[in-house]
């Protein structure tokens, strides 16, 4: 992507981009070539930094003028003090996490805002594909084999809703992604985002 | 002359004749005298005035003085760092990174480098001459440290007229004084990148470092530390510190990949103790090849410093306050085989920079060249750190290469 052209950022990096406020500090957890970051500073004079465990992508990251620290998401998000940003952003990460639930309290600790964005394993299409098939969908956003996915904790929205419950998060918002790329609000009743919805967004707060 | 170790001697000059003996320096480069006005304080209580400091430079100061690099040395580095060395005849320490086009770019910043405080370059060390007595300090020079080291660098950026270095940069003992430069002259430092280095030297590390210095001190032409008024030098004794040190450079891997078990010129083992294995002979030529340029004293002086060096005993053990509320922008970097200065240690400082909320970048660059490859062709390391220092030079507001 250019920054001059947001259009062409990943759908759901783009959603992400508009819950945040300018001028604010922001932490993105699995920054990959920091193409959100980068759209972040130039857009929104927002002060971003963040962790990614490839070298290419810090790589990427550091020529883009970007500060970024190699590293294990799940080691490393406790060295942050708490608070130190107003957001911290797990883009399509929680789901490849060995403790998910441990990111995401670690995630709420060191920022006053959380943003998530994730795979809806409850889309009707992944649905339909193991109902028909009896085998673990792959499709276009999900690539991957059962034996080599990164994605080796799914959830549905719904899942992930009654997780923030568990945890006590208010959810300040959230907007679900359909087929066809439009993004709708997720309304108190998660049923047609649980069905419809590819991935999921969603603004936490403690 | 220099002898080998078994005390024959090898035809060639060594260190205490060939810079100092010959009589006045010879040596290319600027030498500056500073501190005439205002003494240098030093960490151990005394105060050095009028303090020689040695150094090179390669590029162009730009008008509004934004384009400084100052880069660091190591323990037994100098301001030869790129180039022709004037003694050994060797080409410069960082020529991977340092030159036209190259990494730490000459035709777009100004680069500087200076003998360390200490230093046996050119810079005011234990060969200089006592104020006070006329002879040289020798022993009697007082015990510098890495801060020393640097607020004599500030000096000489001060003389040159430079408010505030794009960037200061070095690995291992240069990234000591990196570290330094950040912590003591935060608003004179843009970006700091220490390479392969820690916030304070570690007991194996110290360990290291006595073996060396009694190497030295068992020498018996060492004198008490008074061989150049005896017109000796413990050229076994440095020369044994050399290799044992130079092992602690190297990794496993290396070593097994350049040497194995291969002999050296002979078919069989000889039942004695020559140098049989090809590692043997290249560490001896790495010890006796060493003593030809660089000073016994210095190096007792300069381990000494290193292993005085921790940043955070100065905030009660709190690393984060040696970088309280600071600007600079930091890159720190390690390699996955150094076991001088593992990994781990550079994560210590991230952590401390993040837990201040600083903006600090990190990267482990793999590669099996042990604590030595900041200095070897390392694609990778190369990359990373041409990378920071472009987006850094968007921040500082330079000018894009090609741009």
């Amino acid at each position: 992507m250019t920054p001059d052209n947001p259009t062409a950022m990943r759908v759901d990096l783009q959603l992400i981009a508009n819950m945040i406020d300018p001028n604010t500090r922001v932490l993105d957890v699995g920054c990959g070539n920091g193409a959100l970051l980068e759209y972040l500073w130039r857009n929104k004079q927002v002060d971003g930094r963040g962790i990614e465990i490839s070298t290419e992508g810090v790589q990427a990251c550091l020529s883009s003028g970007l500060s970024v620290v190699q590293g294990d998401i799940e080691k490393d998000l406790s060295n942050y003090p708490d608070d130190a940003f107003d957001y911290v952003i797990l883009s399509q990460t929680v789901q490849a996490m060995m403790d998910p639930r441990g990111v995401l309290e670690q995630t709420m600790r060191i920022g006053r805002r959380a943003v998530v964005s994730l795979p809806n394993f409850g889309y009707w299409r992944l649905r339909l594909y193991m109902l028909l098939h009896g085998r673990m969908p792959v499709s276009e956003n999900l690539p991957y084999e059962w034996y080599n996915t990164p994605n080796i904790h799914f959830c549905t929205i719904r899942d992930f809703v009654r997780l923030t419950r568990h945890m006590n998060l208010t959810i300040e918002q959230s907007l679900f992604l359909d087929e066809a790329g439009t993004s709708k609000t997720i309304g108190s009743s998660t049923a047609a985002a649980n069905w419809f919805g590819e991935q999921a967004v969603f603004l936490l707060r403690k | 002359m220099t002898k080998d170790l078994n005390g024959s001697d090898t035809g060639k000059k060594n260190y205490a004749n060939t810079a100092y003996a010959d009589g006045p320096w010879t040596l290319p480069g600027e030498r500056v005298r500073l501190a005439e006005d205002v003494p240098l304080p030093l960490d151990c209580g005394v105060e050095l005035s009028a303090i020689d400091i040695a150094y090179q430079s390669w590029g162009e100061l730009n008008a509004d003085q934004s384009n400084a690099i100052l880069i660091c040395h190591a323990l037994t580095g100098d301001h030869f760092v790129v180039g022709e060395h004037p003694i050994t005849g060797k080409a410069g320490w960082w020529e991977t990174v340092v030159g036209p086009g190259k990494v730490i770019d000459t035709d777009r910043y100004f680069v500087i480098c200076s003998n360390i405080l200490g230093g046996c370059m050119g810079s005011t060390g234990l060969q200089s001459n006592n104020p006070e007595t006329n002879t040289p300090w020798g022993r009697d020079f007082p015990v510098i440290t890495i801060g020393d080291m640097v607020r004599a660098q500030k000096r000489l950026i001060d003389h040159l007229g430079i408010e505030k270095l794009f960037a200061v940069v070095g690995g291992s003992m240069g990234g000591m004084q990196t570290l330094e430069w950040a912590c003591q002259f935060p608003d004179h430092v843009f970006a700091a990148v220490p390479i392969a280095t820690a916030a304070r030297h570690s007991a194996q590390n110290i360990a290291f470092h006595e073996v060396g210095r009694q190497a030295i001190m068992a020498d018996p032409d060492w004198c008490k530390g008074n061989y150049l008024a005896e017109g000796k030098f413990p050229h076994r004794g440095l020369a044994v510190a050399r290799m044992a040190a130079h092992i602690t450079y190297l990794s496993e891997p290396a070593l097994t990949r350049k040497f194995g078990r291969n002999l050296q010129d002979r078919e069989a083992v000889t039942y004695g103790f020559d140098a049989d294995f090809q590692v043997e002979s290249y560490l001896r030529h790495q010890g006796s090849s060493f003593v030809d340029r660089f000073d016994a004293n210095s190096y007792l002086f300069i381990t000494r410093a290193m292993d005085y060096f921790d940043l955070a005993n100065r905030y009660d053990g709190h690393l984060t306050n040696a970088f309280k509320d600071t600007n600079v922008r930091f890159l720190v970097m390690s390699f996955t085989s150094d076991w001088l200065y593992p990994t781990h240690e550079s994560r210590e400082i991230v952590h401390a920079l993040n837990a201040g909320a600083a903006n600090v970048s990190f990267v482990e660059i793999e590669s099996d060249k042990g604590h030595d490859a900041f200095l070897l062709d390392e694609p990778e390391f190369h990359k990373v750190f041409e990378g920071f220092l472009e987006g850094c030079a968007e921040h500082r507001g330079l000018e894009r290469n090609g741009s």
